[in-house]
């Protein structure tokens, strides 16, 4: 019987596996940030050991770091230690690390892809639940604790029971105004936050093949927010192209034998998954959450649940969660007045997001009341940004075009959404107090989250596209 | 981090809710330590506490009722983030053991390799014990590791988990995985030259 791309990853990737233990997996690139590393490179030096394969760590800082005045110190002195402490153990450790003010410097799961480092066939891990984004090029990439954290950098390994397959299809063609982040809003919606817990998911199907590699990120991005380890998409020439004469790639002779690596990297026909889920691209219109979990989302035309139609169980997670947004079962969002609009994080804050933004409000203008941020994923998108002068589009349309980092996705830094507040946000999480305490999070892809920009209220971005 | 217990018995702390995510049990704005101690102060910062620091009376925790080393929450805990500083919360509030009907995957790592205890029920028993500890907030809850069974004391229903023997054996014996790693480096060293590619 044929194998699973996933299969085919993990099962070359084992040193070690023993009945009862769970697989001891080979890591290939493992990207570090100053958050969830301090206490493991404490652990390390308690046991007096050094990093086993440093050239294999790549560091960045991007969680903490501010978002404006990126060349003054931290303002904030807890998160100053913190990216300082990384600076201080990368260097004792002999990491890699693009740090504040670094050329390279950005989210760590946009600036593997961007920079060459990710690749297909690699096993990829980081102390961030996102890192399941690096899948869109054929990986097998998971986010890990710190605990884990310390195992990949004592032995260049980690301890892992492999999951189950799960293959997810999306067949046909998307309609207008629907992007891949409105694939993945949809998926969740209908298989719940938890749907994959302990599956790896490959997608597949039409829909996902002519994605760009900056939509399949975003999309194998949001696996963990359907509870699943990770998501993987086959590379095909979109990848290669993708890669090509990035700065760590493969050149030469080195790019021909991996090339032909990479084109062995697909699900046999004939292989099994253990559970398979089909959907059609033409159901999906633009997507929008109303909820505190990713699942709670729907068409952005359609009316929150109202209570008659959920399980009696169900219903006091689902009230709690609507007093927290305050809003009414049954309701609509159309028209609903947001506050703020973030586009960001390392679910949407490539180039290709940035363009598409700037190419539908080049010659509009914010709403007034509306505070737009737009954080760039790296000092790269950033650049390549002012090069192509999208600048200038969002300063005329009144958007701010900030310094890159994790921003309002996670607020910890201080881009807060204030208390009480409606964002409408392209990142990955809607839960309580994630975006700021009691900020209130729409999810949406950055086209819708483009068009509430302009108008100051949750838009069907459709009605604002020409035919 | 300490070694576990083989045996609790204990009362426990209910929240019965569904998908706690791990922003909720530690917001983002707490993870800026840089040790893994201290975080117990601020498990379920939001739900437990106003903005102006004065505990919310209606969250269990405030609630001098309850009290006990089982934290009880509802299905999907742990999901989100994958923050170990959520598990180290729970440890450092003073929680050895977790139950719910569904974990998610990282949390439930991430909790093994801080020696709490992540006990998965069937929903049915989890609601028997929220029922229980509705009637009587100090009712007691029996953890048996070695047995892999919990019970509910007052009614004796119980129910047994599944855990894996490998972490069974690190849990009961203090043993984490960077030990076994360790132990492996010959083999790790061994697989690295039939690594034909770049990486």
């Amino acid at each position: 019987m044929g194998k699973t791309l996933f299969d085919k990853i993990w099962d070359g990737h084992i040193v070690v596996s023993k009945p009862g233990h769970p697989d001891a997996v080979y890591i290939n690139t493992h990207f570090i940030h100053e958050v969830t590393s301090p206490q493991a490179f404490d652990g390390l030096r308690k046991r007096g050991i050094p990093v086993f394969r440093p050239a294999k760590t790549r560091a960045t800082a991007d969680h903490n770091v501010p978002t404006l005045h990126q060349d003054q110190p931290i303002k904030e002195a807890l998160s100053r230690r913190q990216v300082e402490m990384l600076t201080k153990n990368t260097s004792e450790f002999g990491v890699e690390l693009y740090g504040l003010g670094h050329r390279f410097q950005g989210i760590v799961h946009v600036i593997g892809p961007e920079l060459g480092i990710t690749l297909p066939g690699m096993t990829i891990v980081c102390g961030d639940s996102h890192t399941s984004t690096h899948g869109a090029f054929g990986a097998v990439a998971f986010g890990i604790g710190t605990s884990e954290v310390e195992q990949v950098l004592a032995t260049q390994c980690i301890l892992q029971y492999k999951p189950k397959r799960m293959k997810i299809e999306v067949n046909g063609q998307l309609g207008k105004g629907v992007l891949s982040k409105d694939i993945i809003l949809y998926i969740i919606s209908k298989i719940s936050a938890s749907g994959a817990t302990g599956y790896f998911v490959e997608y597949a199907g039409e829909a996902i093949r002519r994605l760009s590699m900056e939509a399949r990120m975003t999309i194998c991005n949001m696996s963990i927010e359907m509870g699943a380890r990770g998501g993987l998409i086959a590379p095909d020439e979109i990848t290669f192209d993708y890669i090509k004469g990035r700065e760590f790639a493969p050149k030469g002779a080195d790019w021909d034998k991996s090339l032909e690596y990479w084109k062995t990297l697909y699900s046999d026909s004939d292989a099994e998954f253990d559970q398979v889920l089909t959907f059609d691209a033409a159901d999906i219109e633009p997507q929008i959450t109303y909820g505190t979990n990713p699942g709670m989302g729907m068409g952005v035309t359609r009316h929150i649940p109202s209570l008659e139609q959920l399980d009696e169980k169900e219903r006091p997670s689902f009230k709690k969660s609507l007093e927290y947004m305050d809003l009414q079962p049954g309701a609509e969002l159309l028209g609903k007045k947001v506050d703020y609009v973030f586009i960001g994080s390392c679910t949407n804050s490539r180039i290709e997001d940035l363009r598409l933004v700037a190419d539908f409000v080049k010659g509009k203008h914010k709403a007034d009341d509306v505070v737009v941020w737009i954080v760039p994923g790296s000092k790269q998108v950033e650049a390549q940004a002012m090069e192509e002068g999208i600048d200038k589009i969002f300063a005329e349309a009144g958007f701010q075009l900030r310094e890159p980092g994790c921003s309002a996705c996670l607020a910890m830094n201080e881009d807060k959404v204030p208390a009480g507040m409606y964002c409408i946000s392209t990142s990955n999480r809607n839960f309580e107090g994630r975006q700021g305490p009691n900020a209130r999070t729409f999810l949406a892809s950055p086209l819708t989250a483009a068009a509430a920009a302009i108008t100051g209220k949750v838009t069907d971005v459709r009605e604002l596209l020409g035919q | 981090m300490s070694k576990i217990f083989q045996h609790l018995v204990s009362s426990a702390v209910p929240v019965p809710i569904e998908n706690i995510d791990t922003d909720q049990i530690i917001p983002a704005r707490f993870l800026k330590a840089t040790t893994r101690e201290g975080f117990g102060e601020n498990l379920f910062r939001d739900w437990r506490y106003e903005a102006d620091n004065t505990p919310k009376a209606d969250f269990v925790m405030n609630n001098p009722i309850y009290s006990g080393q089982i934290l009880v929450g509802g299905k999907n805990f742990g999901c989100g983030s994958s923050r170990e500083h959520a598990a180290w919360a729970i440890a450092d509030a003073g929680f050895k053991v977790v139950v719910s009907s569904f974990f998610a995957d990282i949390f439930k790592n991430n909790a093994l390799n801080t020696f709490i205890l992540p006990i998965q029920v069937s929903e049915d028993f989890l609601d028997r014990i929220f029922k229980a500890i509705e009637a009587d907030p100090k009712a007691q809850l029996e953890v048996d590791l070695e047995n892999q069974f919990i019970k509910i004391v007052s009614t004796g229903e119980k129910e047994n988990f599944d855990i894996n023997q490998y972490k069974k054996t690190c849990l009961l014996n203090g043993y984490d995985d960077i030990d076994y790693l360790l132990s492996l480096r010959k083999e790790i060293e061994q697989y690295e030259t039939t690594r034909t590619y770049n990486f």
